[in-house]
């Protein structure tokens, strides 16, 4: 049995069930985040002294970082506008220059978390660096998650172009929400983190 | 696989209108970019607290709003979705409120 409503719109929603169903997950992620900036805020007001994030974090490293995932948005989004257009090569190269920007994230906040371990830094040291573990940490978690759904697509997941182009393009907006989600996160995270 | 393979009808007012939405994903693209620098450029005036704060929040919220409003295409989005997003930001907020009605001594509410 096929599953409905994936091209053609529910007449009750104007919408298809996958946007309807990624924006529900979308809202889950605002309270699972929200959760965590209300303990951020609960434990720095409760703190006596609290550090100021460019005292202990590097600043220019995750401002390229910022770049990096913001940019990774851009080609993102072309990449549907690509599909949008018929031209799937184009996609192809929207999509893979989205799977690589995600790479390089993660590659630099590698190299940043191996920098505060061999100083020592650990979640357990203090409860400025427990938070900012626990957010990146989830953070990363869900760029490495998108970054899986948007290679499934770039790959083995492009059959579909073939044989239903327009559940194929509904399929990649979807994972563009999520991915403009994860970059929508980071860009309050980061001065969050970061620079106050 | 070839875009000749593609099903559906493209009429040449569709592809004006997305060639319209690539030149907006740029322009807002520039923007993004230039509120990054802002961002942390106001880091380094060494502003007490909470006005750094205010500041930082406010210029995140445009930012979160331009990724939000065009790359989310949330300008255009149908109702359900934005009745699905005001309940979110309705309890968004509640938890958010949740550590200032126990830190500022509940606002009255507090034993």
């Amino acid at each position: 049995m096929d599953i409905p409503y994936t091209v053609e719109v529910r007449r009750d929603t104007g919408l298809t069930n996958g946007k309807i169903g990624i924006w529900l997950f979308l809202a889950s992620e605002v309270m699972l985040f929200g959760a965590l900036f209300a303990s951020y805020i609960l434990i720095r007001v409760g703190a006596p002294s609290w550090p100021r994030g460019d005292t202990i974090l590097d600043v220019p490293l995750a401002t390229f970082n910022t770049i990096v995932l913001i940019s990774s948005s851009v080609t993102m989004v072309m990449a549907w506008a690509s599909l949008m257009r018929r031209r799937f090569g184009t996609f192809r190269i929207y999509m893979g220059a989205t799977i690589l920007l995600g790479l390089v994230f993660l590659v630099v906040k590698y190299f940043e978390y191996g920098h505060h371990l061999s100083l020592g830094e650990y979640p357990r040291t203090n409860n400025f660096l427990a938070i900012y573990y626990t957010m990146t940490g989830l953070h990363m978690l869900h760029v490495f998650g998108g970054m899986v759904v948007n290679a499934y697509f770039w790959g083995p997941g492009a059959k579909l172009w073939k044989t239903n182009p327009e559940w194929f393009t509904n399929r990649v907006e979807h994972s563009g929400l999520f991915w403009h989600f994860v970059d929508l996160v980071w860009i309050f995270l980061f001065p969050t983190l970061y620079l106050l | 696989m070839t875009s000749d393979h593609a099903a559906g009808s493209m009429t040449s007012d569709h592809a004006v209108d997305i060639d319209k939405h690539v030149r907006v994903y740029i322009t807002v693209f520039v923007a993004l970019m230039v509120l990054t620098i802002v961002t942390v450029a106001i880091s380094y005036l060494d502003l007490a607290v909470p006005l750094a704060v205010t500041v930082a929040m406010f210029v995140a919220i445009i930012k979160g709003s331009l990724v939000a409003c065009y790359f989310m295409h949330l300008i255009s989005e149908k109702k359900v979705i934005y009745a699905v997003l005001a309940l979110t930001i309705a309890f968004f907020v509640a938890l958010l409120a949740l550590p200032v009605l126990t830190t500022n001594n509940g606002f009255g509410f507090a034993g």
